[in-house]
């Protein structure tokens, strides 16, 4: 622990430095190819939606002795329209799904569980959902998506600047994108509580990006007075400074989601514990890495193209020496001459 | 060690911080404890129930989807749910304006009832039967060959049409238009109907029970008394029909477009009572007459998901809640101490507080709103232990920057706030405009893991600012952290500042 933190000092004075905005070209190209792995795959297999999404049915029943093979013989003579799916959820449960069903098969299917298990018709979990049901939720998850999409533009817009503002969205939508994409590809089921997950994973992102943000704001604030390193230097510092501070705040909101996951599917076997925190996990996992490979990189591109961030780095380059950024070299870490590209105090407060 | 010589400003003043704290503590307790509120309310998928969430229709063109509307649904539903007399049950609109689903939600077993009793429209009309048909076959042509007067040929077509045994024919509508004539099938699916304008409507039933015939020859049936208007219109119908020939002799009682009996009229009947049979078990009698008498609903209504859930299950599900909470609180405490150290204590205590108000606030707001904890809840309670503890993280890592840059601990401690308070609040409205949202625009659980993630993020800015702040300026003033004790968490090794020669209160 010591070793993290001391690197959170040798990070922090710039002694130990990751260029992490100067190599964004590598890291938009591995999200690129994430990105066009996630729409492939949304395109060619699609998502698995739940029957919350496509209307169904789903009875549960909790009988440690019930066979898959048990429940499909005493559904198959009811006549249900379309696909059944029955399977063993953990140890003790056997789930039937089925497409959507009218009252009296509903019953019927009831029925025979009950007959067949021994087990009372209130012990059986069941759920049934309309076919426009899906619809439903899926146009107001959209609009709740929009609206916070916008309301966080707006915000971001007023508490830090419009650019800023840009950056953090594109790295929320990357990490949407990206996360559906997994899902597609895995083949994950799509549930509401996903869909949870899928939004929440928007104000997680933003956390992270807004802890960032606010320093490169603080390093970048009087660097076109100094002169001293361009704006990308001065974001590079940040993103460096608060590294130590994404990983922590990341690994803090990875451990109660993974402790989630871990219950939900090992004690329960499915539903939504499992479901909000599989999406949650995943998502949180690309939110850290937007937050520090994406989000600042691409603002100091959007700021690069400001005239007075030319200018600032045309002064910068005629002043030589402090341009260390240009090395490739992901970890340096210079022995001797202390700190080189701290930020000038008099900027700070 | 010394206290420095420059008197270091301190923003805020933390014992009185505290006390605000103690006060707000102690006053939710005696809330909880007046409100005698001993338990937190389980939502149904924590102990077991049934949940039916209705989406609005528009059953015709006449009654369009109105807030109005969408309020006398719920306080009709309402009437009808307590008529089962289950305690605790609940039905609620959530949503806004127009956009808005009615869940009901009802503990025990008694499901299956409530889903068939609150669903229902339960428009009724009284309409004079024109033709009558028991071939269940579509196509039938034996009918259409013989059109009853005042029938258009489209009318007839549609009756030919008509398939009752097709289950999708006996659903149910409730769209009929009271002035069209329309065909329709019986609930049993044995004959199907041409049925003249509706006569009678049953917001002209003033009264309903449910009886039993003591001869036992037509078992429970449903008495209806009409007011004023519903006699007179009754009479009429009566008195019109009795010297016409069957079928045209039959009045139709008609519920949600489906008709439940269609007796023959002997003679006019002036008393303004009406009974209507249809081989009713006692439930189905007492029910239907609840569901007349509180009037039908204002709209049609689909079902858009009923869910129920055994309490084995709900036992199941709060018991594994339980465990992921203690475990993922567990594990950020045991990270919180192996990197901060003593310092890790205070994430300790904020989360400790934390915790406190927020099961007394589920304690109160149980009570006051009716605030339910669901599993999505409990999820979204366990989610935010992370984003608490990140505030707690943004602000100990400012104080460890400001030390590196030569300030003493008292000093870093001020100058670290100022810096990360305004990180905290950005990143704290974005968790609350997100959690906002996220309830406005869900249904069901997502609104309930958005309320108690949102208020989660509002205790976790008051325990910042009232608790972690001035706990941390009170100790920053203790000699084993500000000297940087290799446990404090301020130890220079821990923070990384190389230049050791000069004393920390430089």
């Amino acid at each position: 622990m010591a070793k993290i933190s001391g690197l959170g000092g040798r990070l922090y004075s710039g002694e130990t430095s990751f260029n992490i905005v100067e190599n964004r070209k590598r890291w938009y190209s591995v999200s690129a190819l994430f990105i066009l792995a996630a729409i492939a795959a949304l395109v060619i297999q699609g998502l698995h939606l739940g029957i919350e999404f496509k209307g169904g049915a789903s009875y549960t029943v909790n009988q440690p002795t019930a066979t898959v093979a048990q429940a499909r013989s005493a559904v198959a003579g009811i006549g249900i329209a379309g696909e059944v799916i029955v399977q063993k959820i953990g140890t003790s449960k056997v789930r039937v799904q089925t497409g959507a069903v009218t009252p009296a098969q509903s019953q019927a299917i009831e029925t025979a569980l009950t007959t067949t298990f021994g087990v009372t018709a209130e012990s059986i979990d069941t759920q049934l959902v309309g076919p426009s049901w899906g619809k439903e939720i899926t146009r107001k998850a959209l609009y709740g998506l929009f609206a916070f999409l916008l309301a966080v533009m707006l915000f971001l817009a007023m508490a830090f600047e419009p650019k800023m503002a840009i950056a953090a969205i594109v790295a929320v939508v990357h990490d949407v994108l990206i996360t559906v994409g997994i899902y597609a590809l895995v083949g994950f089921d799509v549930t509401p509580a996903t869909v949870i997950g899928f939004l929440t994973i928007l104000g997680y992102s933003l956390y992270d990006t807004v802890v960032v943000f606010d320093k490169v704001r603080e390093n970048t604030k009087s660097v076109a007075a100094n002169s001293k390193m361009t704006y990308s230097q001065a974001a590079n510092l940040a993103v460096n400074q608060t590294l130590v501070r994404s990983a922590n705040t990341s690994l803090i909101a990875l451990l109660p989601v993974a402790s989630i996951l871990f219950v939900g599917a090992g004690l329960l076997g499915a539903g939504t514990l499992k479901d909000l925190s599989l999406a949650l996990f995943i998502g949180l996992a690309v939110g850290t890495y937007s937050s520090v490979f994406i989000a600042p990189p691409f603002l100091a591109q959007l700021r690069e193209k400001e005239p007075a961030m030319q200018a600032l780095a045309k002064r910068v380059a005629a002043r030589g020496g402090a341009a260390p950024a240009a090395q490739t070299q992901e970890v340096r870490t210079s022995t001797g001459s202390g700190p080189r590209n701290q930020p000038k105090r008099k900027g700070r407060k | 060690m010394s206290t420095p010589n420059k008197p270091v400003k301190t923003t805020g003043r933390p014992v009185r911080a505290l006390a605000i704290l103690a006060v707000l503590v102690i006053g939710l307790l005696a809330t909880a404890l007046i409100q005698g509120a001993t338990s937190v309310r389980l939502g149904l998928d924590l102990r077991g129930g049934t949940s039916v969430t209705l989406q609005p229709r528009a059953s015709n063109a006449s009654n369009k989807i109105t807030s109005e509307a969408i309020d006398q649904a719920v306080s009709i539903i309402r009437q009808r749910v307590n008529s089962l007399g289950v305690a605790e049950s609940e039905v609620t609109a959530q949503g806004s304006g127009t956009n808005r689903q009615i869940v009901i939600s009802v503990p025990g077993d008694s499901g299956r009832r409530v889903v068939d009793l609150v669903g229902q429209t339960a428009e009724l009309r009284f309409r004079q039967v024109l033709a009558e048909s028991s071939a269940l076959t579509a196509n039938d042509t034996s009918t259409a060959a013989t059109p009853a007067s005042g029938v258009s040929p489209i009318i007839n077509a549609k009756f030919a049409a008509l398939n009752c045994a097709d289950p999708a024919s006996r659903q149910g509508t409730g769209a009929d238009a009271p002035t069209d004539t329309i065909v329709a099938c019986s609930r049993s699916g044995a004959s199907k109907y041409i049925l003249g304008p509706a006569e009678v409507l049953g917001r002209q039933v003033s009264k309903a029970t449910a009886g039993i015939d003591q001869q036992g020859a037509s078992g429970w049936y449903v008495l209806l008394t009409f007011n004023g208007e519903g006699t007179k219109a009754f009479g009429s119908i009566t008195a019109r029909v009795t010297t016409l020939a069957s079928p045209q002799n039959q009045v139709a009682i008609v519920l949600d477009g489906l008709v439940v009996s269609a007796p023959a009229i002997r003679e006019a009947i002036p008393s303004g009572n009406a009974q209507i049979t249809g081989s009713f078990t006692q439930t189905e009698a007492q029910d239907l007459a609840n569901v007349l008498k509180y009037g039908a609903l204002p709209l049609a209504f689909d079902r858009g998901e009923v869910q129920q859930v055994s309490p084995t299950l709900g036992s199941d599900q709060l018991h594994a809640g339980i465990l992921a909470g203690a475990l993922g609180l567990g594990l950020v405490l045991l990270f919180s101490l192996l990197y901060y150290r003593a310092l890790g204590l205070v994430t300790v205590g904020s989360l400790a507080i934390a915790g406190t108000i927020l099961y007394l606030l589920f304690l109160v707001l149980g009570k006051s709103i009716g605030f339910t904890l669901t599993l999505a809840g409990i999820a979204g309670a366990i989610v935010s232990i992370g984003i608490t503890a990140d505030s707690f993280i943004v602000f100990f890592e400012r104080i460890r920057d400001e030390a590196r840059e030569g300030r003493s601990l008292r000093s870093a401690v001020e100058s670290g706030w100022l810096r990360a308070r305004h990180t905290i609040i950005v990143a704290d409205t974005v968790s609350i405009l997100a959690a906002v949202l996220l309830y406005f625009f869900a249904v069901g659980g997502v609104r309930g893991f958005a309320f108690t993630l949102g208020l989660t993020t509002l205790i976790d800015l008051l325990i910042v600012f009232i608790f972690t702040k001035p706990i941390v300026t009170v100790i920053a003033k203790w000699n084993f952290f500000a000297s940087g004790h290799p446990l404090s968490g301020f130890s220079e090794k821990s923070i990384g500042r190389k230049k050791s020669s000069t004393p920390l209160e430089a």
